[in-house]
C-alpha cells in the first residue's frame, strides 16, 4: 500500500539532503582535509584508488559518528539556538532513524577501511568513533567543562589514522599533527562560546563558561594559545615541517596570539559594547589557522615528493 | 480534462522519493564500481617476484 493517501499530509517525509545533514558535513570537510594530509604527509606512497577509498572510508566514519552524536545530543540541540535548526530537532529525521544510519555506516566504514587499507587504521577508526560517541558525547559532555578539551582529542584523530593508512605504523610525526588538532579545539570552542552566550547555559552543557565564568575563559584561552603556539612552532623543525611551514606558523601563531591576548584584555561590558567583535575575529581567524597550517604541511610534502626540499 | 485525470496525477511525494531513490541508486552503483576498483588494485599490486621470472623490466627477446 503505497497510495500516498495513507500518508498523513502534515507528515515530513526526509530527503536524502536530511540524511547528509545528519553526517555534520562541515566536520567532514575538516576530516577529509586533515587525514588527506596525514596521508600525504606519511613516507609512504599510497595507491590513488587505495588512497581515495581509504579518505572516503574514513570521512564516512566521521559522518556516522556526526549522526550518532546528533541522534544521542538531540535533547540538547533542540534548545540551542546554533543547532536547533539540525535535521532531528527541525522535525525532518526520526532520532532512530539517525541512530540506525549512524550503526549502519559506523560499521561499513570501518570494515571497508579495514580491506582497502590495513587493520591498524581501522581499528584507530573505530576507536575514534567509540572515543567520540561514548567517551565525548555520552559520559563526558555533560559531565565536565573540560567536555572541549577531551572532545578535541576525536577530532585530532583523523591525520594519524590517514598516516596509518599510508605506513601502517604510529610515528612521532603523525602525533604532531594530532597534537596540534587537540591543542586548537579549546581556543576555537571557548571563543564560539563566548560570543554565543546563553546557548550553552540554556541546554546546560557544562561549559567553561557557564560552570567558571567568562574571565577564567578568557585566561584559558590565552594559556592554552601560547602552548599551542610553542607546539605549532615547534613541528617546523620536525620532518613534516620545513621552511614554508615555518614560516605560514609564525605569522599565524603571532596573529593567534594577539587575538587571544585582546580576548584576555578586556571584559564582557567591553565585549557586549562591540557585539564580542574580538572573539569572533579570533573564531574566524582560528578556522583559517588549522586550515592552513596543514595546508603549509601538504606543501612540504609535495616538495619533498618532488625532490625540491 | 476529467476528474479521472487528478488520481494519476504525480503527487509531490511521488517526486521527493524518487529523487532519493534515485540517490541511494546512485551511490549504491558508485560503492560496487569503488569496491570492483579495490579488488583490482589489490589483485594486480599482489608482489610476484617470488616468481623465478623478473617481471621488473621486458625481456630482451632474440628477435631484436
Amino acid at each position: 500500500m503505497t497510495d500516498v493517501t495513507n500518508t498523513p499530509a502534515t507528515e515530513y517525509e526526509a530527503e536524502l539532503g536530511d540524511y547528509f545533514a545528519l553526517m555534520k558535513p562541515r566536520v567532514m570537510q575538516l576530516v577529509v582535509f586533515t587525514a588527506l594530509v596525514g596521508m600525504l604527509a606519511a613516507p609512504a606512497s599510497v595507491h590513488p584508488v587505495i588512497g581515495f577509498a581509504s579518505i572516503l572510508f574514513i570521512a564516512i566514519g566521521a559522518g556516522a559518528s556526526g549522526a550518532l552524536n546528533m541522534w544521542w545530543d538531540a535533547d540538547i540541540d533542540a534548545v540551542m539556538r546554533r543547532t536547533a535548526k539540525r535535521p532531528i530537532p527541525a522535525g525532518k529525521v526520526e532520532p532512530r532513524e539517525a541512530l540506525y544510519l549512524g550503526v549502519a555506516l559506523s560499521g561499513l566504514s570501518v570494515m571497508m577501511l579495514a580491506l582497502a587499507a590495513n587493520l591498524l587504521a581501522a581499528a584507530m577508526l573505530a576507536f575514534t568513533i567509540f572515543f567520540y560517541i561514548v567517551i565525548y558525547s555520552m559520559w563526558l559532555k555533560r559531565l565536565t567543562p573540560q567536555n572541549i578539551v577531551i572532545g578535541g582529542a576525536a577530532g585530532a584523530f583523523p591525520p594519524v589514522i590517514g598516516w596509518i593508512v599510508a605506513t601502517g605504523t604510529f610515528s612521532v610525526e603523525a602525533w604532531l599533527m594530532f597534537a596540534l588538532i587537540f591543542m586548537w579545539t579549546p581556543p576555537h570552542f571557548w571563543a564560539l562560546a563566548l560570543f554565543m552566550r546563553s546557548d550553552y547555559d540554556d541546554a546546560e552543557v557544562p561549559m567553561l563558561t557557564v560552570t567558571h565564568g567568562r574571565p577564567l575563559t578568557r585566561r584559558h584561552i590565552l594559556a592554552y594559545t601560547v602552548l599551542l603556539a610553542v607546539l605549532a612552532i615547534g613541528t617546523g623543525f620536525t620532518a613534516v615541517g620545513g621552511y614554508i611551514y615555518l614560516t605560514v606558523a609564525v605569522v599565524l601563531n603571532a596573529l593567534f596570539l594577539v587575538g587571544a591576548y585582546r580576548i584576555w584584555n578586556r571584559d564582557e561590558v567591553q565585549a557586549e559594547a562591540d557585539s564580542y567583535l574580538v572573539e569572533r575575529k579570533f573564531f574566524r581567524l582560528s578556522l583559517y589557522y588549522l586550515f592552513l597550517h596543514f595546508g603549509a604541511i601538504l606543501i612540504e610534502a609535495s616538495l619533498r615528493g618532488w625532490g625540491l626540499a | 480534462m476529467g476528474a479521472g485525470m487528478s488520481i494519476r496525477a504525480e503527487h509531490e511525494l511521488h517526486g521527493r522519493r524518487k529523487g532519493r531513490n534515485i540517490g541511494v541508486g546512485l551511490m549504491l552503483a558508485g560503492f560496487v564500481v569503488l569496491v570492483m576498483a579495490l579488488t583490482f588494485v589489490k589483485i594486480t599490486q599482489i608482489d610476484f617476484s617470488q616468481a623465478p621470472v623478473n617481471t621488473g623490466a621486458p625481456q630482451q627477446g632474440a628477435s631484436d
